[in-house]
């Protein structure tokens, strides 16, 4: 009897679906979960839309790239959440994306013009450390010193890769030599962030490769201001986080919405305190009490996503042979 | 072959091995099918297959090499807390990769208790990540599983075989002769073909452990070629390659494994008469205390670190488990709707084809098997909406090599001593299944389920493709909570994961041999 009932259940689901028209959104899995921004953002977004939200979580920004490209024009997706510069030039080659027609005041340190991928929060990479622990001031001393650093691997982690795209950007065709300064440095290489993290914090290693907002975490949501990022004289390396609409969605008036919602003050106000990076566009309350104890680079560095596409190839290469010594 | 009479029906084992590598070859054929024109092998990824048989090879042999003279000890001692160990044996086998590889790195690493243990005495810590460190922690996820799939061996010698070697007085070198080295023959190469076959598809674990590229295995070769350069006909291509290797090795192994020797007994328990000199005892209470210790180390350090954020644990965790629980539940039940059939039909000598299908399960990587059902599915049906069955058969599929290993010798043991007795009664083959086979099948039933019960819990297994926001299963919401700096919660969440697949092991494991003595 109870199939039956749970049948009757889907039936009646499906039956009430049809009525509200549905906005399937794919992202990142940690953007999906109780602790990410999704809840708050569906909640808010069906507040005003008079649509259901789906959100479908799918590991992270190069897992979600594969599957939009495996499903190709017969998408389920409406939306597309959590790329970043360096798919951008892959993402954009598959046309699978429409242009999004959203203007926005962005507050990135980088001009945004791109059409088609519109930007919701960014950051920069940085090693976090211990306060007690005196950090190098660049990517060249750290090199040369003895202080030990988990990364992530750029064939399996978009910010394995953001560090691969770092070096290039600060020391272009000497990259290969830092890295083979680096090398004895590297306590290991992880797959994904939540290990390098993980061994971090068990103390595995003076320096982890993540966010300057990582410290804000600790401070506002565990009082504990022990942890700091260091900055470094190149500059720190951006990772900016955009979603663009499919071209074949079938709703495109609700994608533009959610797009257009997504560079509201509503949603730009989750970002800060879900996704621990900055909002794309400052919300109008500024940023939560924390952030501005925050360490900030003198110079941003981002490579242009068709120069990172290009580069990405070679620069793994480099990044393979000098630490496969 | 003339047909014989058999009082078990081989039909239902050989579907099923042929349902199971269909879906293994066809998920493969999927991807490989809906590949655009990509690149062959590349230089790298032939250096990632050596490394990844070379590393497989050491970790299959160092694990069943050391779990020999423990499984000897265990076999030959009785003593207070043997049950509870021996249950704990399944455990780190079971643990999620993040989660073990944390644990062991609170033992062995940098900043690990082996190495604060070494600093007091002015030594430099230990340097856990390269080569070795791959290998020590395969042995740490592997040497319990060959320890208890070679008890199990040491168990099937009929009780008489210990009797009468001890009316003749078989030394120490006889014993060793004349009966355990005929069951290690039997037993060992299994074994090897199923700890190499693990091992054969390690990512994470080798990646962190082995310190960097130098450590690339095949499975991550799959994963760039997948996730970092679209290339779905090279990811075909390395996970076919994966197969020969592990169909390669399970055909040696089989080769080596036949023969069997020890004819029927009464089904008496087992009782020991040998080993009973001091030093005998003296070298496996070293064994078992060296395991123990082994093993015990990086689980205390992942139930220390637990404890401490288990008391908040979030609603979304307790959901989770609820989850997983099910999903784990409906695994266990598809396994051994497989296995059962599967190991009946060996049993009967339709070895080879079976025994090799069935350790595809192993061989195949879960993300070519993702990937695969994911395209098979979604002309039909959105997939998303089947994550969690779509779980469940997967888990249930490479749970399935290890359910073979302990369900295939008891099966043939059954079939050929009770076979014929059977036939001649004119029983049918349902009464023997329920009157014969199922019952002295128990103990090893029960320990097949509690295994695959505690796998599929432990194991993020494909839901992380096919993941919506209320179907995260436990591992999936360990990783998430990781993924949301939230450290200590999910220290909590994967101490709990760790009690349930303990505990329902455990439950399983035990009921099916509550009568009996091991």
């Amino acid at each position: 009897m109870r199939h039956l009932a749970f049948a009757a259940g889907l039936l009646g689901a499906t039956a009430a679906s049809a009525q509200t028209p549905e906005l399937t959104v794919y992202t990142y899995d940690s953007f999906v979960s109780d602790w990410g921004p999704g809840p708050q953002v569906e909640a808010a977004f069906e507040e005003t839309c008079g649509c259901d939200l789906k959100l479908v979580g799918v590991e992270d920004g190069a897992a979600l790239l594969a599957r939009v490209r495996l499903e190709g024009a017969h998408s389920g997706a409406d939306v597309v959440l959590g790329l970043d510069t360096n798919l951008m030039a892959a993402a954009h080659k598959t046309g699978l994306f429409a242009p999004h027609g959203v203007s926005a005041d962005f507050d990135l340190p980088v001009a945004w013009d791109d059409p088609v991928f519109l930007p919701y929060d960014w950051g920069w990479f940085a090693f976090v450390h211990d306060k007690g622990f005196d950090a190098p001031a660049s990517l060249r001393s750290l090199a040369d010193s003895d202080a030990t650093i988990l990364i992530r691997d750029p064939r399996s982690s978009t910010p394995g890769l953001g560090l691969l795209m770092w070096v290039r950007a600060a020391y272009g065709d000497e990259a290969g030599a830092i890295w083979e300064g680096l090398a004895d440095n590297i306590v290991t290489v992880t797959k994904g962030w939540s290990e390098a993290y993980g061994l971090f914090m068990e103390g595995e290693a003076d320096m982890v490769l993540s966010y300057t907002t990582s410290p804000a975490y600790h401070l506002i949501a565990e009082e504990d201001d022990s942890k700091t990022a260091a900055i470094f004289d190149e500059g720190h390396y951006m990772q900016v986080e955009v979603a663009a609409m499919m071209a074949a969605t079938d709703q495109p008036e609700l994608a533009g919405e959610f797009l257009r919602f997504m560079v509201s003050d509503r949603f730009q106000s989750i970002i800060p305190t879900t996704n621990w990076m900055y909002p794309a566009v400052t919300p109008a309350g500024g940023l939560p009490e924390g952030f501005e104890t925050l360490a900030r680079p003198g110079k941003s560095l981002l490579l242009a996503p068709e120069e990172a596409a290009a580069l990405r190839d070679q620069a793994l290469a480099e990044w393979r042979a000098a630490l496969s010594r | 072959m003339a047909r014989r009479a058999q009082p078990l029906g081989a039909g239902p084992g050989i579907g099923a091995a042929a349902c199971l590598a269909a879906l293994i070859l066809g998920t493969l054929a999927a991807v490989a099918w809906r590949a655009e024109a990509g690149g062959g092998l590349t230089a790298a990824d032939w250096a990632a297959v050596r490394f990844t048989a070379l590393q497989a090879a050491l970790s299959a042999s160092l694990s069943v090499a050391l779990a020999i003279p423990v499984a000897r000890a265990l076999a030959r001692r009785r003593f207070a807390g043997r049950r509870a160990l021996i249950a704990l044996l399944g455990v780190p086998f079971i643990l999620p990769v993040i989660v073990a590889v944390l644990g062991l790195l609170q033992v062995f690493g940098r900043a690990g208790w082996v190495s604060e243990a070494l600093g007091l005495f002015g030594l430099p810590p230990v340097r856990i990540y390269g080569l070795h460190g791959v290998v020590l922690a395969h042995v740490f996820l592997n040497l319990p599983l060959a320890t208890r799939l070679i008890l199990q061996g040491w168990q099937e010698v009929p009780a008489e075989r210990f009797r009468l070697a001890a009316q003749l007085g078989f030394g120490p070198w006889a014993m060793l002769r004349l009966i355990e080295v005929p069951m290690l023959r039997q037993v060992v190469p299994g074994a090897l073909a199923v700890v190499f076959a693990i091992c054969l598809t390690s990512f994470a674990v080798a990646l962190t452990l082995g310190g960097g590229p130098r450590a690339t295995t095949i499975e991550l070769a799959i994963y760039q070629s997948f996730r970092f350069d679209f290339d779905l006909g090279r990811a075909a291509l390395l996970s076919g390659l994966q197969i020969v290797l592990t169909t390669g090795a399970a055909v040696v192994a089989l080769r080596l494994a036949r023969g069997t020797g020890f004819g029927a007994g009464l089904d008496r328990p087992v009782q020991r008469w040998d080993g009973r000199g001091a030093p005998a005892r003296a070298g496996d209470a070293a064994w078992i205390g060296g395991t123990a210790l082994f093993l015990i180390l990086p689980l205390a350090a992942i139930a220390a670190s637990g404890l401490a954020g288990f008391a908040g644990l979030p609603p979304a965790v307790w959901r989770a488990a609820a989850v997983s629980l099910a999903v784990a539940g409906v695994s266990t039940g598809l396994l051994l709707l497989m296995a059962l059939p599967m190991a009946g039909a060996v049993a009967l000598g339709r070895y080879g084809l079976i025994e090799v299908a069935g350790l595809l399960g192993l061989a195949a990587s879960p993300l070519v098997i993702g990937t695969g059902l994911f395209i098979l599915l979604r002309p039909y049906t959105d997939p998303t909406a089947l994550a969690l069955p779509v779980t469940a058969l997967v888990n249930a599929v490479m749970a399935l090599p290890f359910a073979l290993r302990i369900l295939v010798p008891r099966a043939s043991e059954v079939v050929e001593r009770h076979g014929r007795l059977a036939l001649s009664l004119g029983m049918g083959r349902g009464a023997f299944l329920r009157l014969v086979f199922l019952p002295r099948m128990r103990a090893q039933i029960g320990f097949a389920a509690g295994l695959a019960m505690a796998l599929s819990m432990g194991d993020l297994g494909v839901i992380a493709l096919f993941a919506g926001a209320e179907t995260a299963t436990l591992p999936l919401q360990v990783y998430r909570l990781m993924g949301a700096y939230r450290m200590e919660a999910a220290a909590g969440a994967a101490l709990l994961l760790l009690a349930l697949s303990v505990g329902s092991f455990w439950i399983l494991d035990r009921g099916g041999r509550w009568h009996a003595e091991a």
